[in-house]
């Protein structure tokens, strides 16, 4: 494709997003559902017990696609956030915010289930360590920016001091991510690495993997769902909503 | 292993085996159950907000027209 054919803008409108999310909504969602029941087959039935842990260590299968999902979500909002202050593109703004409730679920779930991890491994629900603690502070970022928004009247000033609040907190990715590397931890080790050969069997790699595809799915329909519910409500009286009830 | 390792169960020899998950059931299954209860409450609340706002609109002109 030529580069410097393509309109970027053409997609900056909150009246060119809301039709074209709803076209992707279905597709994404089936997806989503397919990677999610092939992982949960993967993992309850192909996969093998740990030797170590045993079955407890099947948790694994929601824990880390949902951490990975509460760090990339935030990552991705921050994205949104930054590109609504540089190019004041209304759309990116209404995807940051739609994305946050999202990022704070899968935060809270990463938190829940990992406590279900935690007592039967560590034998206790929650510690003060570097990576649960970063973790949670997380959550309370994510409730930072969607009480921030909520919080100011000014549409316009809501969406630009929430993008600065989500943008500032980035830093916090990184710490939670090598928190396991720069501090003693009781948490283990990143499951996946780069550079080192894989610690797991491929079938429980490939089940980790599936349902972490089909949760980054399932983000990305919850996400456009809720930009259109946000597209609804905020362009209310524009003349191209009205004709859309119809639709 | 036992009679049913070709059968549905595959690994597991019986139901009540799955669900015990080795003794570690009391923690795999409210992990799993909730993350789906929240995955699944996210998406109905979804669907109602974006009803709440179309039936909003229908409102707002003053309008009763069928709306999918």
């Amino acid at each position: 494709m030529k580069m410097d054919h393509i309109n970027w803008f053409q997609w900056s409108s909150p009246q060119a997003l809301y039709p074209f999310a709803g076209r992707l909504i279905s597709w994404v969602s089936v997806l989503s559902l397919l990677c999610i029941a092939a992982g949960l087959y993967l993992g309850f039935f192909v996969a093998p017990t740990d030797f170590q842990q045993g079955d407890s260590y099947r948790i694994i299968f929601v824990h880390v696609p949902a951490a990975w999902m509460s760090m990339f979500l935030y990552i991705v909002m921050a994205g949104w956030a930054a590109l609504g202050l540089g190019l004041k593109t209304r759309p990116s703004f209404m995807m940051a915010q739609a994305i946050a409730p999202t990022g704070a679920l899968f935060t809270f779930l990463a938190l829940f289930t990992g406590a279900f991890w935690g007592k039967p491994t560590w034998g206790s629900w929650w510690v003060w360590d570097a990576r649960l603690t970063s973790e949670l502070i997380l959550l309370f970022q994510y409730a930072g920016v969607i009480l921030l928004h909520a919080s100011i009247d000014d549409l316009r000033r809501a969406d630009r001091a929430s993008a600065v609040l989500a943008l500032v907190g980035v830093v916090n990715v990184p710490i939670i991510y090598f928190s396991v590397r720069w501090w003693n931890t009781l948490h283990q080790g990143a499951s996946i690495s780069m550079t080192a050969a894989p610690k797991m069997a491929t079938t429980m790699l490939a089940a980790m993997g599936i349902m972490a595809l089909g949760f980054w799915l399932y983000s990305a329909a919850v996400a456009l769902m809720r930009v259109r519910c946000i597209i609804l409500e905020r362009e209310r009286h524009a003349s191209w909503v009205q004709t859309e009830r119809a639709s | 292993m036992g009679a049913d390792r070709e059968g549905l169960l595959m690994q597991w020899n019986s139901l009540s085996e799955f669900l015990a998950m080795g003794g570690y059931g009391v923690y795999v299954w409210p992990s799993f159950g909730m993350t789906a209860v929240c995955m699944m409450w996210e998406v109905l609340a979804l669907r109602r907000r974006h009803a709440a706002a179309r039936a909003a609109l229908v409102q707002t002109d003053g309008m009763t027209d069928v709306i999918s």
